[in-house]
């Protein structure tokens, strides 16, 4: 099992840590899930991201490369400009999402989910095969914070010359520095509140030294570290989709209503003619939202959904949504059943339990 | 973590509290913690149990867990104060915590129960 830099910082807050694509860690600090999801939703939260992947694509053809891996548009980018993609195989499957920064006009960086970096490398070096450019996985050398909530601006910019007022969302600064140390400031997160992510290379040392100096810089707004368990829950009440649970190598992006990063008109890339074909058809089924209308009832991944004796779908994520205060969930419904307000049932433990479809986000 | 003295605990994480032939029943201070944030509690039982029963479910943030009777018995009351304030379970699970409250049909049973040092032991403490 890996760890990630920042190992000694969770032990010392007495982190619960799970075994998480490969790297022990911290679901939740000892005040919970509940509180953490309201920290960042009403101050700031402090997230250890390290198990991230970071590949670089280098080179002449770099952004061609880039273009025929990701279903989104890549050439229209500016350098300092972030873009939301999916990525796919030839069938229209996700490979993942993930994040394309473009560095220059010859070098992109892609971050991807880390518990994909090893088949996501493999399908990139195979897809790189005759493009003029080189790849590079830089993922064990790069550790991420993701710094989010309505006070992350104030804190972050206690400690970097970085102009963050000028800074708009999906925008980030690559030769920055961060607490003294070489650092990419990037305006992104998962959370779909006012959030940086911080990128930088390094081991304990380096690691100590920025997550220190985050801490005493957000200590007057209360910052705190967060888990993974409220990365979930604040991700599903803005709808964002989690790889592994809403999106797999079984889904395409038009079902799971990814159209919008999906340029049908762009030149070919991995699953075009494909996707091409499913959306002229309209798909089988759709991803939607859901808020459960039972009493003391939470989805959870897997559960099967009805609209009466008919098996509509399932459910892919479920949680109480602390800032509701309310049950919700996504899953995947019968084309028929995806729109809002549809009343459908969730089975679990033998008994049925009512829930509405929802517009996304939920919040 | 506590493990009071006083109090009998299950294999599933459940401890009883016998007062006369009234066993009050709720989840440990461990099981509580790895569950993490309860949010529902759920019992759907009423009446006349047997051991080893599903009496409900709680709920919590990241999993939920079935609740099973640690006695047979005849179910006299349920903390209703949980459904407005189901994260006592975390803050007070010996105390405010407790779910159910089951008068013994068979008080042999109780001998089958752990002590806190066996309970302890069992979940590596």
């Amino acid at each position: 099992m890996k760890k990630t830099g920042f190992y000694n910082q969770h032990k010392e807050l007495n982190a619960k840590m799970v075994s998480f694509a490969g790297f022990e860690m911290p679901i939740q600090y000892p005040k919970g899930i509940i509180h953490e999801h309201k920290l960042v939703r009403s101050s700031v939260g402090m997230f250890d991201v390290s198990h991230m992947g970071e590949f670089f694509v280098q080179g002449p053809e770099a952004l061609d490369l880039v273009q025929k891996l990701i279903t989104n548009d890549a050439s229209k980018l500016e350098i300092g400009q972030v873009l939301y993609t999916a990525m796919c195989y030839e069938d229209g499957g996700i490979v993942d999402d993930l994040l394309t920064y473009k560095i220059a006009d010859d070098h992109y960086m892609l971050v991807v989910n880390g518990s994909n970096i090893d088949k996501d490398y493999e399908w990139v070096e195979k897809n790189a095969v005759g493009f003029d450019c080189e790849i590079r996985n830089e993922s064990d050398e790069y550790l991420l914070l993701a710094v989010q909530g309505p006070k992350s601006k104030e804190t972050i910019k206690k400690l970097t010359d970085c102009n963050l007022d000028d800074m708009e969302f999906y925008r980030f600064a690559y030769d920055q520095t961060l607490a003294g140390v070489p650092a990419i400031v990037s305006r992104t997160g998962y959370t779909g509140e006012l959030g940086y992510e911080l990128y930088f290379k390094g081991g304990e040392a380096e690691a100590k030294k920025v997550w220190d100096a985050l801490m005493e810089a957000g200590a007057e707004f209360g910052i705190e570290a967060v888990g993974l368990g409220c990365r979930d829950t604040l991700r599903l009440e803005k709808g964002y989709v989690l790889y592994g649970n809403d999106i797999t190598q079984d889904t395409n992006p038009i079902e799971a209503g990814l159209g919008w990063i999906t340029k049908l008109a762009k030149d070919d890339f991995n699953g075009k003619s494909v996707l091409e074909k499913v959306k002229a058809d309209n798909p089988d089924r759709r991803l939607v939202g859901f808020e459960v209308t039972a009493d003391r009832f939470i989805a959870r991944q897997g559960y099967k959904l009805f609209k009466g004796e008919e098996e509509i779908g399932f459910v892919t994520s479920g949680n109480l949504s602390p800032s509701l205060d309310k049950p919700i969930g996504m899953g995947y419904v019968k084309w028929d059943y995806k729109d809002p307000e549809t009343e459908i049932e969730i089975e679990a433990r033998g008994k049925r339990f009512p829930a509405t479809v929802k517009k996304m986000p939920l919040i | 973590m506590k493990f009071p003295e006083d109090l009998k605990y299950t294999d599933d994480h459940e401890w009883v509290r016998v007062e006369g032939n009234i066993a009050t029943i709720g989840v440990t201070d461990h099981a509580a913690s790895e569950l993490g944030d309860v949010v529902y509690i759920d019992i759907e039982m009423d009446g006349v149990v047997s051991k080893g029963d599903t009496l409900g479910t709680i709920e919590a943030v990241k999993t939920v867990a079935d609740l099973y009777s640690p006695i047979s018995g005849t179910i006299t009351e349920v903390n209703t104060g949980l459904n407005d304030n189901p994260e006592v379970v975390n803050n007070d699970a010996y105390g405010e915590g407790w779910i159910v409250k089951i008068e013994l049909s068979d008080s042999s049973e109780l001998d089958e129960l752990m002590d806190a040092d066996s309970y302890k032991a069992s979940i590596g403490h």
